[in-house]
């Protein structure tokens, strides 16, 4: 049964994440994320971490890709269409590159012995236990994180803003190159 | 049955290739980052894996790090896009050549 479950889920995220790479279009690509990530939160589930999945699923499908579907339509991008000289030699060492990355970690990894996994315990699955972790050894790490996301919404805030009418003429503003 | 450790760390190894190529290859600047989160994600799946193989809770504790990390990484990295799309009227990396030697 969590044989099947794997395999559904893997195959589905390596598909969507296919289509997210290979996609011409950023919305189809960003809907196509939001499955991967979700096949990834089941993942997380089957491995004993509910709550993380849970996160994935309200963080990274619910605010980061409503985040990039607002970019994309707010910059209305289409399709990729200009064909740039040099790109299939990009595309070709970029394959390259992740073949033989691939290649070797699953060479690496099938060294190894195919240990089985030790049976999930109440103690790794319950929420009081990963908190306590979390608020006792991780308080500091947990701490800065506050400050980085709040130091990322306010620097967000200022580069994305429009400029006033005031500041506007101080900054040159360049012409777009055709 | 159950799914040995290492076919998750396969999994995760594949997801990240193919992050890997669309961040090499596309000149969209949404899609690389598209890509990048693909790529955040087959490294979260590796945490999570470990942290059951070794029972332990540092691993779940990392992923909630790396996952507060990549929303200031897109909110930051969005706002820079629509600010140089105001600039420039596109995010095709390949024209965005300013600081290109």
């Amino acid at each position: 049964m969590e044989l099947l479950v794997f395999l559904i889920f893997a195959f589905l995220s390596v598909f969507a994440a296919l289509v997210v790479v290979a996609h011409k279009n950023p919305v189809y690509s960003t809907m196509a994320l939001v499955l991967t990530l979700f096949s990834v939160a089941v993942l997380f589930v089957l491995l004993g971490a509910p709550f993380v999945g849970v996160l994935q699923v309200l963080i990274y499908t619910g605010a980061i890709v409503v985040l990039f579907l607002f970019v994309i339509m707010l910059l209305n991008i289409g399709r990729e269409d200009s064909q740039i000289a040099g790109h299939k030699a990009q595309l070709f060492f970029a394959l390259l590159g992740a073949v033989t990355f691939g290649s070797l970690v699953i060479l690496a990894l099938l060294s190894l012995r195919h240990a089985a996994l030790p049976p999930l315990t109440p103690e790794l699955v319950s929420l009081e236990a990963l908190a306590s972790t979390l608020f006792n050894e991780y308080l500091l790490p947990f701490e800065i994180i506050g400050l980085l996301l709040t130091v990322a919404v306010i620097g967000a805030t200022v580069v994305a803003r429009r400029p006033a009418a005031g500041e506007g003429a101080a900054a040159p503003k360049e012409e777009a190159q055709p | 049955m159950t799914v040995p450790i290492s076919w998750y760390l396969i999994l995760a190894a594949v997801l990240f290739a193919i992050g890997t190529v669309g961040a090499l290859t596309r000149r969209n600047g949404i899609s690389i980052f598209l890509s990048i989160e693909v790529m955040l994600n087959a490294a979260n799946l590796t945490l999570i894996a470990y942290a059951r193989q070794f029972e332990s809770h540092a691993g779940q504790v990392v992923v909630f790090f790396v996952m507060a990390v990549a929303a200031a990484e897109a909110a930051v990295g969005l706002a820079l896009f629509i600010a140089v799309f105001r600039q420039r009227h596109t995010i095709d990396l390949n024209r965005i050549n300013l600081l290109r030697w």
